[in-house]
């Protein structure tokens, strides 16, 4: 008897998604409101191939900020991420790292803000404190991975510090440096994206080059900074890190001063629920609970797991299209390359800038975030899996064309492209967040709203309830791999 | 006419010479067992082979190259992908469609495997994955079969009914075998390589496995 064919679990799963998002793309407003997007994006097109290199002397100030605040907040990061990783059979330190890092750098440098005002400790902690959780983790992972065997052979009685330094160590020494690499240029999008918020990094000069219309002067800038992280693996060298070090700390304006005083009354009044703080008793505390819950929090997570759950889905849709453009297995070496420069410019480009330009140009909806989103994290994908098929060799005999992709690339590639997917699901997540602040009604639009009417008990509120959903989401995504059988670690090559 | 002639003097790939002073005749209908110590270039030899004849051939490679995340019927139906419209192509992956499956299901049946019809290869034992690629060859409508080494990972009964399979179905084969006496009653040509060179090429009637001795012995070097 012939046995019907039966959907495979990551076919079901896959036609569960992307109901999922089908549902939610029905109910999300994606129009476009400007009265004439496309003169706006004319113009932005000619400005685009006519950068301006010398329209303010800022340009080349706003990217050595941007590398300063990466620098210093990465090193940080690193030295706290390696030694909490070193911690990390404690349950206490796993849990404050899954907590420090659900916290998005800009709902960070908003809190940091309201302590240190525009002090550069605002910039460097707000990177240095989610990314030591996210560097604990991988490091954390990359021992648990490291040979065991070495471990056993040393002498009976040597020092866990000495066994560290003399068996450890060497072994993990390269992942280490090759990760760090790759959080430092994490690390240089997350400080452009400061500027948004008032840092004096590219993200500023860009917002206001934007609003006036200064085509020519975001190209340059935008431009600058695609070259700072392509060469980065060239000036990058690990000779010169002092010197870059002392360099990043000497250029930023330590001068500004903060109160002590104001950051004791913010961390023990200000985020103290407002009537707590006026002593309305707990009764008032639960009606100001209610209110937040189904004013802000309820509309808000909707909206984040709604725009989420779009972007996800068509990320996974957009990679299937991406990854041929640096496919060996798909194409020659001369549209390689295109698609090379295509890809890096797009995960290069941080889905708040690209959400943010979008938006001008679109008006506020939730089209330009889906498009940021799926851009950012297809292209990343993208990048991820076109890498993966060099490693996969056809017989002599496959088909070509599109037979090739559909029969022979596709299915190799699509486990190792989902569970890539559903590791970037909280990266999506998180964003989503922070777009909010842009205009967008997920939970960031709450949380800006709170921070501007200087209500910090509400923003702080909302933080933690977007940190919730994070770990939930983290939570959801690693029950599904393990269903699946999904192998993630392509994540860090 | 020979349906192929290879004169070549050197065989290889990125700088090392894997075959020397190569000079074959290959003639339609034809049953050809290549035969030697591994590394002797039976491989290269094949790939050259098929390389020469191209579309008309089918070809099983030692490594299978089979999809592990797609169906037997998919990985058999891959032999005449050429010949498909992108849109059926497209449609079969989706849902096979009854007029394929029709035409794979006999396929199998001579392979005995048509009871995993839409099994996943990656959870098919390696004997059936090496079934399901000969499969694929025999949905092939050349009628060249190239294969290197098909039978290596079934037992002595399962290979002789795939050899036969294989025989009646493709006019013309060529085959890499490492079992001297399975490539004996089924070949009616026995090609030797020894140290990348043709060292023995005789009709197979009448030889026994002792006479093929010589390409296994080990040289002096």
């Amino acid at each position: 008897m012939i046995t019907r064919p039966e959907p495979s679990p990551l076919g079901r799963t896959t036609t569960t998604f992307v109901g999922i998002a089908f549902i939610c793309l029905i109910f999300a407003d994606v129009a476009i409101t400007t009265v004439d997007p496309w003169e706006e994006f004319r113009r932005l097109l000619l400005g685009l191939v006519t950068p301006d290199f010398y329209a303010t002397d800022s340009v080349v100030l706003a990217i050595a900020y941007t590398l300063a605040f990466a620098l210093l907040g990465v090193v940080l990061a690193n030295a706290m991420g390696l030694f909490l990783a070193l911690l990390f059979f404690s349950r206490i330190v796993r849990t404050g790292c899954a907590v420090v890092r659900a916290v998005h750098e800009l709902f960070w440098a908003l809190i940091f803000l309201q302590m240190f005002g525009l002090s550069p400790l605002t910039g460097v902690l707000a990177i240095a404190i989610p990314y030591s959780g996210i560097i604990a983790k991988v490091y954390a992972e990359i021992l648990e991975e490291a040979n065991p065997a070495p471990l056993k052979v040393i002498p009976a009685g040597t020092s866990r510090i000495s066994a560290f330094f003399f068996v450890r160590m060497p072994d993990v020494w390269a992942h280490f440096r090759s990760y760090s690499m790759y959080r430092l240029e994490c690390g240089i999008r997350s400080s452009a994206v400061l500027g948004f918020i008032g840092l004096p990094t590219l993200g500023f000069h860009l917002e206001t080059a934007f609003k006036e219309g200064q085509y020519s002067e975001v190209s340059a800038l935008l431009i600058l900074f695609y070259l700072v992280i392509a060469t980065m693996r060239i000036w990058m060298k690990r000779p010169l890190m002092p010197v870059y070090l002392i360099g990043a700390a000497a250029i930023l304006p330590w001068g500004i001063a903060f109160s002590s005083a104001h950051i004791v009354r913010f961390l023990t009044e200000d985020i103290v629920p407002h009537p707590l703080r006026t002593g309305a008793g707990w009764e008032a505390f639960w009606d100001w609970l209610n209110m937040m819950v189904v004013d802000q929090a309820i509309p808000g997570t909707i909206a984040t797991v709604q725009l989420t759950m779009i972007a996800l889905v068509a990320t996974g849709f957009l990679t299937i299209v991406l990854f041929p453009l640096i496919s060996p297995l798909l194409l020659g070496k001369a549209s390689r390359f295109c698609g090379h420069i295509f890809l890096v410019v797009a995960r290069s480009t941080p889905e708040y800038i690209l959400a943010f330009v979008l938006l001008q140009l679109w008006g506020p909806s939730m089209l330009p975030a889906i498009i940021a989103l799926t851009l950012h994290n297809g292209a990343i994908i993208g990048h991820l899996i076109g890498r993966y098929t060099e490693t996969v060799s056809l017989r002599q005999d496959a088909s070509t064309g599109f037979n090739r992709y559909f029969y022979e690339v596709l299915p190799r590639v699509y486990r190792p492209m989902l569970a890539l997917l559903f590791y970037r699901w909280e990266v999506i997540m998180r964003e989503t967040a922070i777009l909010g602040i842009l205009g967008i009604a997920t939970l960031g639009f709450y949380v800006d709203s709170a921070f501007a009417d200087l209500r910090f008990d509400r923003a702080m509120l909302l933080i933690a309830i977007t940190a919730l959903l994070n770990i939930g989401v983290d939570a959801i995504s690693r029950s599904v791999r393990t269903r699946l059988r999904l192998q993630t670690s392509l994540e860090q090559q | 006419m020979p349906l192929l002639e290879l004169r070549e003097e050197t065989v290889g790939y990125s700088g090392t010479t894997v075959l020397r002073d190569l000079e074959l005749d290959i003639a339609q209908g034809e049953r050809i067992a290549l035969v030697g110590e591994s590394g002797a270039g039976k491989s290269t030899l094949l790939n050259l082979i098929h390389t020469r004849l191209g579309e008309t051939a089918a070809l099983v490679p030692q490594e299978l190259g089979l999809v592990q995340a797609l169906t037997v019927f998919h990985n058999v139906y891959m032999g005449r992908l050429h010949q498909r419209s992108i849109w059926r192509n497209l449609r079969n992956l989706l849902k096979p469609a009854k007029i394929d499956v029709d035409l794979v299901i006999p396929v199998l049946q001579r392979l005995r495997l048509d009871d995993k019809l839409f099994t996943s290869v990656g959870e098919l034992s390696g004997g059936q994955q090496q079934r399901t690629a000969v499969g694929r060859a025999l949905f092939h409508p050349g009628d060249i079969l190239i294969a290197d080494e098909p039978v290596s990972a079934v037992d002595e009964h399962q290979a002789r009914e795939i050899l036969d399979a294989i025989t009646a179905e493709k006019p013309t084969v060529i085959l890499a075998m490492h079992d001297r006496e399975l490539a004996i009653q089924f070949a009616d040509r026995l090609i030797g390589l020894r140290d990348g060179k043709v060292a023995l090429d005789v009709q197979a009637a009448g030889m026994t496995p002792a006479d093929l001795d010589d390409l296994y012995r080990n040289t002096d070097r």
